[in-house]
Order: C-alpha cells, then sequence, then structure tokens
C-alpha cells in the first residue's frame, strides 16, 4: 500500500489539469440527458402507456437510476481505454515507472484507485442532479446507489485495463466500443426492462456487468432494493472486477517486464 | 580458489542469459562494474546491450546465469535495487502533460521521498542540467537535447550509487552531446558509477574507464579503450584514396607494407604502427594516391573489425 500511495502526487498533479473540465461536464451531461429523454420522452411514455408500466413510476424515475450506471460505464472506459494504452506507447509513463521502486502491481492498483476516484466524483456530482430533479431517492438510497456505481464502473474499469494493456494497435479499440461499450450502453436495462427484448438479448444483457449495475442503481434510488438479489448483482460485479484485475495484472506484467523493449 | 579483489563490484554477471521466446538476446556474458567506474556497452543495433541493461535495472527477470546487483538479487530484491539506481533509458519516457519541474517532484516520490525533499532536489537538478528557466514550462516545448538533459535529471533524482544510461546522446546535435558528456564527467568525478551502452565510439573513448563489444548477444572483446585499439588494431591508420575501381588492384601491391589492408569502395586502408612510413613507401612503389591521411587508431576501427562493416538495422 505505501508503494500504491507514492503515486499520489502524480495522479493529483495529472487531476488538477483536468478537474475543472470534467466537473463541468458531470454537471451538463445528466442535465441534458434528463431534460431531453427524462422529461422530454419520458411525458410521452408516461401519458401513452400510464404508469403501471414501468411498475407504477414515472419514466424519469425508472431512467435516472439507469444514466447513473451508464455514466459510471462511460467514465470507465474513457479512463482506461486511451489513457491507459497511450501510457505504454504514447509517453511511456508506465515504463518509467518501473525503473523506480514500485512494482507492476502498484502501478496498476495505482491507476485503478484514480479511476475510482474519478467514477466517485462524476457519479456523485451525477446524484446532486437528480436529486434537483427530485430523482435521487432517499439521502440511503443516494449513497448505495452511489456505491453501486462505482462498483459497476470498476466492473468495466479492471477487464478493459487488460485489453488497453494487451491490444497491440489502438485500431483495436473500435472493436470494444462497437462489440462492448455501446451495445452496453443500450441494452443494459437503463432505457427500458430489457425483458421487453427476444430472449438471446435478454439473456445476454444478464451477462453484462452493466445490468447488474442498472439492478443496483434502480433498486437503491427507487427504494425497491431486495436483500438477495442485491447480494447476487454485487457479487456478481466482484467477479468481474477480479477477473479483469487478473487478466490487466498479467498484461501489464508481460508488456511492461516480459517484453524486449 | 575465488578470486579476490579489494571491493566488490556494483554489478556481477556470470553467464547472464536473456531469451525472448526463442530468441535470446544475451547469450551468456560475464560482466563486474567496479565501483567509481565507467562502464560502457558498445556493439551495434540488436547486440543485446538494452536486454543487459534491462537486467541490470533490476525490470526485466534473467533467464539464465547469475546476476548481483550492489550485492543483492533482482529476482528477489527487485524495489530494493532500484531505490538505490538510477536509469536513463534509451527513449525519453518523460511525462507531456505535466511540467518539466513536476516530472522530477512526482518522479521522487515514487522513491519515499518528501515532498520538500523532491522539491528542493528538484531545483537543485534542474540547475545541474541547465534547466532551471525552463522548470514550469511543459515538456512538449522543449528541445530534443533538453529532454535528455530532464531525463538525465530525473534518473538522479534518487542521489543514485549506480547509474545506468542507455544510448545517452543517441539523436542529439553535436553541441547537445558534449554537453551531456560534460555533465556525466562531472557525476564520475563526484563518485558515481556510470554504466552505459553506446554505438558512438567517441562516446566510449571520451567516458568509459572499461568497456565490452558485445555482437550477437556475446561478449567479443573487454578493455580499457586503449587496451581493445592495441589488441585489435595498429597504433595507426593509412588511408590511401584512388580511382574508383583502382583499390583492389593497388591492394595487391601494397599488402606487405602493413599488418593488415583493408579495402573499402572509395579507399585503402593500411594498419600500421608506422603510418608515415607506410605512406612514403606507397610513393617509392610509383603509386600515386588522389589523397593520403595518416592518422591514430580509435574505438571504431576495433569495433569494425570485431562486428563487421555488414549494415545491422
Amino acid at each position: 500500500m505505501e508503494l500504491v500511495r507514492r503515486q499520489f502526487d502524480y495522479w493529483a498533479t495529472t487531476y488538477r489539469r483536468s478537474w475543472k473540465g470534467s466537473i463541468i461536464s458531470s454537471f451538463v451531461n445528466p442535465l441534458l440527458f434528463l431534460s431531453a429523454m427524462g422529461v422530454g420522452l419520458g411525458g410521452y411514455v408516461d401519458d401513452s402507456s400510464g404508469p403501471q408500466s414501468l411498475g407504477g413510476v414515472s419514466y424519469l424515475a425508472f431512467l435516472a437510476p439507469g444514466l447513473l450506471a451508464t455514466t459510471a460505464l462511460q467514465t470507465a472506459v474513457s479512463e482506461s481505454s486511451f489513457a491507459v494504452y497511450g501510457k505504454f506507447k504514447w509517453n511511456k509513463v508506465y515504463s518509467s515507472m518501473t525503473a523506480t521502486p514500485l512494482r507492476v502491481v502498484d502501478i496498476l492498483n495505482g491507476n485503478l484507485l484514480y479511476v475510482g476516484f474519478r467514477l466517485a466524483t462524476t457519479c456523485a456530482v451525477f446524484l446532486i442532479v437528480l436529486a434537483a430533479f427530485g430523482v435521487a431517492g432517499s439521502i440511503a438510497g443516494a449513497l448505495g446507489a452511489l456505491l453501486s456505481a462505482v462498483l459497476v464502473g470498476m466492473a468495466c474499469t479492471t477487464p478493459v485495463f487488460g485489453y488497453s494493456a494487451w491490444i497491440k494497435t489502438d485500431a483495436a479499440f473500435a472493436v470494444l466500443f462497437r462489440l462492448g461499450l455501446i451495445p452496453m450502453f443500450l441494452f443494459s436495462g437503463a432505457f427500458f426492462p430489457v425483458d421487453q427484448m427476444p430472449d438471446t438479448i435478454e439473456w445476454l444483457a444478464y451477462l453484462t456487468p452493466v445490468w447488474h449495475g442498472v439492478e443496483l442503481c434502480r433498486g437503491f434510488t427507487l427504494g425497491s432494493a431486495e436483500l438477495w438479489p442485491g447480494v447476487g448483482h454485487v457479487g456478481y460485479l466482484l467477479v468481474w472486477i477480479a477477473v479483469g484485475w487478473l487478466w490487466a495484472r498479467t498484461a501489464f506484467q508481460r508488456r511492461l517486464v516480459e517484453a524486449s523493449s | 580458489m575465488q578470486q579476490t579483489t579489494d571491493i566488490d563490484p556494483l554489478v556481477r554477471a556470470r553467464g547472464l542469459t536473456k531469451s525472448y521466446g526463442h530468441v535470446e538476446a544475451v547469450r551468456g556474458i560475464d560482466v563486474d562494474v567496479r565501483p567509481g567506474e565507467t562502464f560502457g556497452f558498445l556493439g551495434p543495433n540488436g547486440a543485446g546491450k538494452s536486454s543487459a541493461m534491462r537486467m541490470i535495472a533490476a525490470v526485466s527477470p534473467v533467464s539464465a546465469g547469475e546476476l548481483r546487483i550492489l550485492d543483492l538479487d533482482p529476482a528477489t530484491d527487485g524495489p530494493a535495487i532500484r531505490a538505490r539506481i538510477g536509469v536513463c533509458p534509451q527513449e525519453d519516457s518523460l511525462d507531456m502533460e505535466i511540467s518539466v519541474r513536476e516530472n522530477l517532484t512526482v518522479y521522487g516520490r515514487y522513491f519515499g521521498l518528501s515532498r520538500a525533499e523532491c522539491r528542493e532536489r528538484a531545483d537543485e537538478l534542474l540547475d545541474f542540467v541547465q534547466l532551471t528557466d525552463k522548470a514550469g514550462d511543459s515538456v512538449e516545448e522543449l528541445s530534443g537535447g533538453m529532454k535528455r538533459r530532464l531525463t538525465i535529471a530525473r534518473s538522479l533524482i534518487n542521489r543514485p550509487e549506480l547509474l545506468l544510461l542507455d544510448e545517452p546522446t543517441t539523436g542529439l546535435d553535436p553541441q547537445a552531446r558534449h554537453l551531456v558528456w560534460e555533465r556525466l564527467f562531472r557525476l564520475k568525478q563526484q563518485g558515481v558509477t556510470l554504466v552505459l551502452t553506446t554505438h558512438y565510439m567517441d562516446e566510449a573513448e571520451q567516458l568509459c574507464d572499461r568497456l565490452v563489444v558485445m555482437d550477437n548477444g556475446v561478449i567479443v572483446a573487454a578493455g580499457s579503450p586503449q587496451e581493445l585499439i592495441a589488441a585489435y588494431s595498429t597504433k595507426e591508420v593509412t588511408e590511401l584514396r584512388f580511382g574508383a575501381g583502382e583499390h583492389e588492384a593497388v591492394a595487391s601491391k601494397v599488402s606487405d607494407l602493413a599488418e593488415r589492408v583493408e579495402v573499402l569502395p572509395d579507399r585503402l586502408l593500411l594498419y600500421t604502427d608506422e603510418g608515415e612510413a607506410a605512406a612514403i613507401a606507397v610513393h617509392e612503389r610509383g603509386l600515386r594516391p588522389i589523397a593520403v591521411l595518416v592518422r591514430r587508431s580509435t574505438l571504431e576501427d576495433v569495433f569494425l573489425r570485431l562486428t563487421g562493416r555488414t549494415l545491422v538495422d
């Protein structure tokens, strides 16, 4: 842990250069999405299908936790795709760290902690906006949703770290974005219940970490969370984090230590 | 019986080997680097110099053989070794997103230095590499030579006992190279042990007390620059230039005038201890070269003799 702590100044210096822009976009994005889709599209949905179709809640209240989870997904991917790849390939930041007492596993964990921090701040701002729209739930519910969002964000982060350390060219990100990020964003139950979809797609949605994150966040903001399904979601997300971490560690080790240059 | 020396070497390698899959980059080398000396790895591209350096930097694991650095085992004491050495990699790995000075202060923290120590050392090192007035600039604005100096400064942030430099002046213009050499010489005077790789012979002659020439993963020669010249070349070289295409024919007429005659497309090289005498003898045989140059043998002659003139990419 001491060797991870030594990286604090590096990440703080990096964050200081970008925090204003990132805080502003964390405010503006949910504002735009909730206004257009929650209020605009939501009013239309509620009028035409009635309140019982979404289990008695407005579309805005249904959508809000879904957007929170997908924001965690997007933040996770943006902090662990080009941001990680570039530190191997473009500015060799990781490689310069390996010449110090830091070990590969310290470098990986230091960076993951920074992503965790970015997830927590982005999602906290998001929840403030949700509260302004009256859809953040109780205080305990909002805190639970925040933790859930960070959890699903990390479940998307560690595998993408592995992917970014493993690929040879940055063209491979197009595959990740088209086959991973965009389908998960659209089909993980953030915008509509997945049981609306054909069985195959519904089951694919259950396999993604994002669907479990959406369910957790929604359970917390709507106050409808149940214990055992919740434990299942958390456990499943922890498995994603652990497997992704093992892959990332192997890929980092290969790239930084075992490669010929 | 074990060979005894006054002081233990800082780096001791026996049969040191590095392989990547089926490719053997370093094939069993023996090296001793003594405290206070400047030790060089010379060799063409692909000779295994950088692979050897990465093992000595306690980053790349040893594939076979024995390696001790500062009397520690890199396989088990990597962090402890890296805490006491400095590494200046071949490619500058500076962080472009933070300032010149932050590149030093942030790096010092990885070694467990306090913020105050980092600030103090950063200012001291910026002064040492003459970048004080660039402290607040972004790294992107620096020239190639400045980036190299900053990388060297960064490698000194932990006041290393042993400094590893992988091709420290490759790609720099002559002024920048001389400034780097001068700074490295000052470090040497302060007692820092330097290990460097280079393919510049003048750099090796300027800086190195002892060096090894590597080719194809093995050491093909070892010694001080003077010892290597004495062993693998002659005191002097007489260069003769004739018309295009005449060199082969002339070579046979002068082969007895030198220990060794080398035919190049544009000139003949006569390796001899008496360069002037050889030049006079050539004229006495009625040969009229377009140009004659008598010069001292350099490490470059040694290097090309040992590693050949074939281009390696």
